[in-house]
């Protein structure tokens, strides 16, 4: 079981002690959504990087040089 | 003119610790301020972090803006059962580095709903890292006795917290 260190403020006194099951649950269930959270974002970003390269590569076709499409985006 | 008062400081032992928590806090202060050095065993370049008051898993919203030095990102919770949208060091950064984190909550021991804000700042030798800014508030007007912050894997040994207490004097 994963462990908690507590501090008591008023006395100073220390303890480490055992999560509940209950805090184990929660610590588990916030991981799993910002994991799912994460891997939307990661997709999203790779997804945008994507279609930068396709518009650059179209632009360059049509003739555009590297200091023309860095000024359409600038 | 404020002064900082620090309450207590703690430095995660050997085995590590999965939650850092301060309990019985004096109400003897108008804002308390947390500083923290944290690194994680999260197999990535950051360890999720969540953050709970007096033990409490309802009446969280917030609102994280994120930067990752390749792009930016943002998320927001209504009424969740913690606080997230901020990290420490994972254990894919650097090795012997920790990130910084900074709570701050003012009018903690009131009879209003309890708003702060954290930052954060991943260490990492990489392109790739984390830095975040989150507002929250927690809807609760309870006053806060007890902080607590939990990783997705265990706080590493060496990762410490130190709590101020800050009042006009």
């Amino acid at each position: 079981m994963p462990t908690k260190l507590t501090i008591n403020c008023t006395t100073g006194e220390r303890a480490e002690v055992e999560m509940t099951a209950e805090e184990v649950a929660q610590q588990e269930a916030d991981a799993s959504a910002f994991a799912e959270e994460e891997a939307a974002r990661q997709a999203q970003e790779a997804a945008a990087a994507d279609a930068r390269a396709s518009a650059r590569a179209k632009l360059k076709a049509l003739g555009l040089t590297d200091a023309e499409i860095a000024a359409l985006s600038g | 003119m404020a002064t900082h008062n620090l309450i207590q400081t703690v430095t995660v032992g050997a085995g590590g610790a999965a939650s850092v928590e301060f309990t019985s806090i004096p109400q003897t202060y108008t804002d308390l301020l947390v500083l923290y050095s944290l690194r994680g065993s999260q197999a990535q370049v950051y360890t999720q972090a969540t953050l709970t008051f007096n033990a409490s898993s309802t009446g969280y919203y917030w609102k994280m803006l994120q930067g990752t030095g390749t792009s930016i990102g943002n998320q927001a919770v209504t009424n969740g059962s913690s606080i997230g949208g901020f990290n420490g060091t994972g254990s894919s950064a650097t090795a012997n580095t920790f990130g910084n984190l900074r709570l701050y909550i003012p009018n903690y021991a009131s009879s209003q709903f309890k708003s702060c804000s954290i930052n954060d700042v991943l260490e990492t030798n990489a392109s790739t890292t984390y830095m975040a800014l989150v507002a929250a508030v927690w809807n609760n007007t309870n006053a806060i006795t007890t902080i607590t912050i939990t990783g997705a894997n265990n706080w590493v040994q060496h990762s410490s917290a130190s709590l101020y207490g800050i009042k006009n004097t």
